[in-house]
């Protein structure tokens, strides 16, 4: 009988791959506005892993910044755009296959490494807690500089933004 | 069957080989930065995964600062996006060919 960790890893993995599928090759729907539920499912899913590593904090900050923020953007933009043609547009076979072939050889690559190599093997029992307070503690004495720093990075962001989608842009 | 490292980051793997199939096949500019997303967040599970199993915490602060970064460069590839289609009323790449606009 498996650990109830465990099971709950192969349930997460599973539809996190799953809802990964789907984002980039639905068979029953080609619109952007699928893709962008099934990428929101993914992420959550994929915060449910973090929560299985620990990794409490970033699970929470997974679903807020990312199903949250950057999906609504998202969906925002893809309602702007209105982008019924993709539909009727045909799936380029030659640029179908060539991507198969190629991201398989990569597929292949990296699984056959981690099982020739063994990366876990030999690790002590992990004990470490991804808890706010500890990551706090982290963030505000040993990165403290790239803390700042992108603080003025999402400043820099916003401006661009702002100056670029003006009506007038040159 | 004890979940370790190894399921971690076979999962990351396959999902960031998702997102670059996305990439290479897909021919909406929308979808590709989604997958793009994905890719990154493929990267993160990878990173916070490696932080677990060594016991240490430098790889979910890594994570914290490529979810903030992340979030930048999706809100400018988005207003780059909309101000391309406000000039060629399209989203598709093999309508976006010429460099000048």
């Amino acid at each position: 009988m498996p650990a109830l960790p465990d099971i709950l890893f192969f349930v997460f993995a599973f539809l996190t791959l799953l809802c990964g599928v789907l984002v980039v090759a639905n068979p029953f729907s080609r619109n952007p506005v699928t893709s962008a539920m099934f990428l929101v499912l993914t992420i959550i899913s994929m915060a449910g892993l973090f929560v299985l590593l620990h990794a409490f904090f970033l699970a929470a900050v997974q679903i807020l910044v990312y199903a949250g923020a950057v999906m609504v953007l998202f969906l925002f933009v893809i309602m702007l755009l209105d982008l019924k043609e993709e539909e009727r547009r045909k799936v380029k076979k030659f640029g179908l296959i060539a991507g198969l072939v190629s991201v398989g050889a990569i597929a292949t690559i990296f699984l056959k490494v981690l099982v020739t190599t063994q990366p876990g093997a030999g690790l002590p029992v992990p004990t470490l807690e991804g808890q706010p307070a500890n990551l706090g503690h982290l963030l505000f004495t040993q990165y403290l500089l790239p803390f700042e720093v992108v603080s003025v990075l999402l400043l820099v962001a916003m401006i661009g933004v702002i100056l670029l989608t003006k009506k007038d842009f040159k | 069957m004890h979940v370790g490292l190894e399921h971690y980051l076979a999962v990351s793997a396959l999902l960031f080989c998702l997102g670059l199939l996305g990439v290479i096949a897909r021919r909406n500019l929308l979808v590709i930065y989604m997958s793009l997303e994905l890719m990154l967040n493929a990267a993160n599970l990878a990173l916070v995964s490696f932080s677990r199993f060594n016991n240490n915490l430098n790889g979910q602060v890594l994570v914290f600062f490529i979810i903030t970064v992340a979030a930048a460069e999706v809100s400018v590839g988005l207003a780059l996006i909309v101000a391309l289609y406000r000039k060629r009323q399209t989203a598709h790449v093999e309508d976006l060919t010429r460099m000048k606009l």
